[in-house]
């Protein structure tokens, strides 16, 4: 069977849910390997193994870990050459896109990125202009390279052999010109990532304040959620920026998304509406959030957003 | 210090966007064009490190005759001079060409700094600052939320879902700038007035040595098989709080299983 490369998302051997995500995907193109580069390997593999990596290739040496986004391109540039893989999958996320980025110019191949599905024949789907059209796109030169949206497969663990096999890049010069000197950590609790989170609780105009936004989060950790603004609430500095869902911010495509007092603007649907149930809070009956609304209610958040927070808490004991 | 400031003309972000059904691509004709809003914070940085280091800033921008307004709105900002690659057969280009041609017209220039925004608000593809560092072998220094030049070093802080990672690397070096780095300027009359007067080279394919086969609709490595409008979503349920708005949603949340 065809062999299809999937990049590990981790953080020093912890796991990513979208790169499980992806060796689901991959089964179902051919057989999956995981390309793991960083720290971690060996708590990585037991991970990989149960959800149907074949092949683990392992790249851990020290100076890959210096320099962002171009070790990884390399390792799979190698990769590529070595084992001929029918297609390389990688995480869509903002580093998972240059990767790829990088990949497709070494290796002289396509590149689609932000898929949402994978048909058998590698042609794949993406969800363009905030979601309102659906697009299929195939890569016609070289071995094709999708970046693959979180949250766009199920996962469905299946045991496989997981084999360790080691894999040594010589870093180009142009590899080792940016260094990653420091990593800063300053997010907010024990939340789970916005663009892979199962569940987003959001707040827009109508939470009123930096203040207001305690009663997001407050629901957003009674259901394990993350926290999203719209653009509105990050220009007025009530949340910061980095979590701004929208066209000029983050896409997600959660399996459950809550909107308060959020007005649903272009600019915001562009960034959630592929959501797959979509709630709705905001007092305004003409919002046109309420148009994509699963269920809705017209009412003020501050007293329907802690009740709904209080009975999620009752409901789950 | 020589500054390029890549900016791409883009349909109005609050427009309708639609593809075209023969090239199924971006129907760029049919919407107003502006510049991309992420780029706005590009040209802003790259005229703030050129006025503290006493720099040139070089505007350059690929795209049809019409994003010559997008170019002089950069030009109106306080850049100095421009260069617009503009070819009938890039249409259509990929990112893979697009980055090819936007290597070639900064290559060999003498920039120490290619500053970017980090998507365009169209394709979002956020890959063509990576590729295009990629090509030129140059640092790659991306989603910068904080860029710090001293001499010939540049320290970034590179947004991450954790908070951000310090990048720093040599010039000549690739950068590409996040929303809210820094507050972009509104261009003055004069600056508006002096833009008019700033030189602008045109560039064709054939300047830069690309051949047609390698950029365009042609030359794309990826296509567009088939696209449809997404199916509308199904109308939902609303109802107004009668006091008891947070539980009818609890309630909607177990029907659906997710509490």
């Amino acid at each position: 069977m065809a062999e299809i490369l999937v990049l590990v998302d981790h953080v020093d051997g912890a796991v990513k849910k979208v790169t499980l995500e992806l060796l689901t995907l991959a089964r179902s193109l051919g057989e999956p390997s995981a390309v793991f580069v960083g720290n971690g390997a060996d708590a990585a593999i037991a991970t990989l193994a149960e959800n149907g990596a074949a092949t683990v290739y392992v790249a851990d040496a020290a100076d890959l870990l210096l320099h962002p986004v171009a070790p990884k391109a390399e390792v799979l540039a190698k990769l590529v050459a070595d084992k001929a893989p029918a297609a390389v999958l990688i995480p869509s996320t903002a580093e998972g896109k240059e990767v790829a980025g990088r990949l497709a110019v070494k290796i002289g191949s396509g590149v689609i990125t932000d898929a949402v599905g994978i048909d058998a024949d590698l042609t794949s789907t993406q969800s363009i202009f905030g979601g309102s059209v659906i697009v299929k796109s195939k890569v016609s030169q070289g071995t094709p390279i999708i970046t693959v949206r979180p949250n766009s497969s199920p996962v469905e663990p299946v045991a496989a052999a997981g084999t360790r096999v080691d894999v040594s890049v010589e870093l180009t010069d142009s590899a080792k010109k940016a260094t990653t000197t420091n990593k800063v950590e300053e997010s907010k609790g024990a939340r789970p990532e916005l663009t892979e989170a199962a569940i987003v609780v959001s707040g827009g105009r109508g939470v009123g304040g930096a203040e207001g936004f305690t009663v997001v989060e407050a629901l957003a950790d009674s259901l394990g959620g993350a926290v999203g603004a719209s653009r509105a609430a990050t220009d007025a500095g009530w949340y910061p920026h980095q979590y701004q869902v929208g066209q000029t911010g983050k896409t997600v495509s959660p399996q459950l998304y809550i909107a308060n007092g959020i007005s649903g603007a272009i600019q915001h649907r562009a960034g959630m509406q592929t959501s797959k149930t979509i709630i709705v809070v905001n007092k305004d009956p003409e919002a046109p959030i309420f148009e994509i609304a699963d269920y809705g209610v017209v009412g003020d958040l501050f007293s329907v957003v802690p009740q709904l927070t209080e009975e999620v808490g009752k409901r789950k004991g | 210090m020589k500054i390029a400031v890549c900016v791409k003309q883009v349909p109005d972000t609050w427009a309708e966007k639609k593809l075209d059904a023969g090239t199924k691509t971006l129907d760029r004709e049919s919407v107003d064009g502006v510049m991309n809003e992420l780029d706005e914070y590009a040209v802003e940085e790259a005229l703030q490190i050129a006025e503290a280091n006493s720099g040139e800033v070089v505007v350059v921008s690929m795209g049809p005759e019409k994003a010559t307004e997008t170019v002089r709105k950069a030009l109106s900002m306080g850049a100095d001079s421009a260069i617009h690659v503009q070819d009938a057969g890039l249409a259509g280009s990929d990112a893979l060409g697009t980055s090819l041609a936007l290597a070639k017209a900064l290559e060999g220039k003498g920039f120490d700094l290619i500053i970017f925004g980090s998507e365009s608000t169209d394709a979002r593809m956020s890959v063509i600052p990576a590729m295009v560092a990629e090509r030129l072998g140059v640092a790659q220094l991306t989603f910068a939320n904080n860029v710090e030049v001293a001499g010939s070093e540049v320290k970034i802080k590179r947004q991450t879902e954790y908070g951000y990672d310090e990048v720093t690397g040599s010039t000549p070096a690739v950068v590409s700038v996040v929303e809210k780095i820094n507050e972009p300027r509104y261009p003055s009359f004069k600056g508006i007035m002096a833009a008019k007067k700033k030189p602008v080279e045109t560039v064709a394919l054939a300047d830069l040595g690309v051949d047609a086969g390698q950029v365009g609709l042609g030359g794309s490595w990826s296509a567009v098989v088939e696209f449809a409008d997404a199916p509308p979503r199904a109308a939902g349920t609303v109802v107004t709080d009668e006091g008891d708005g947070g539980v009818k949603i609890a309630d909607y949340l177990s029907t659906q299983k997710f509490i």
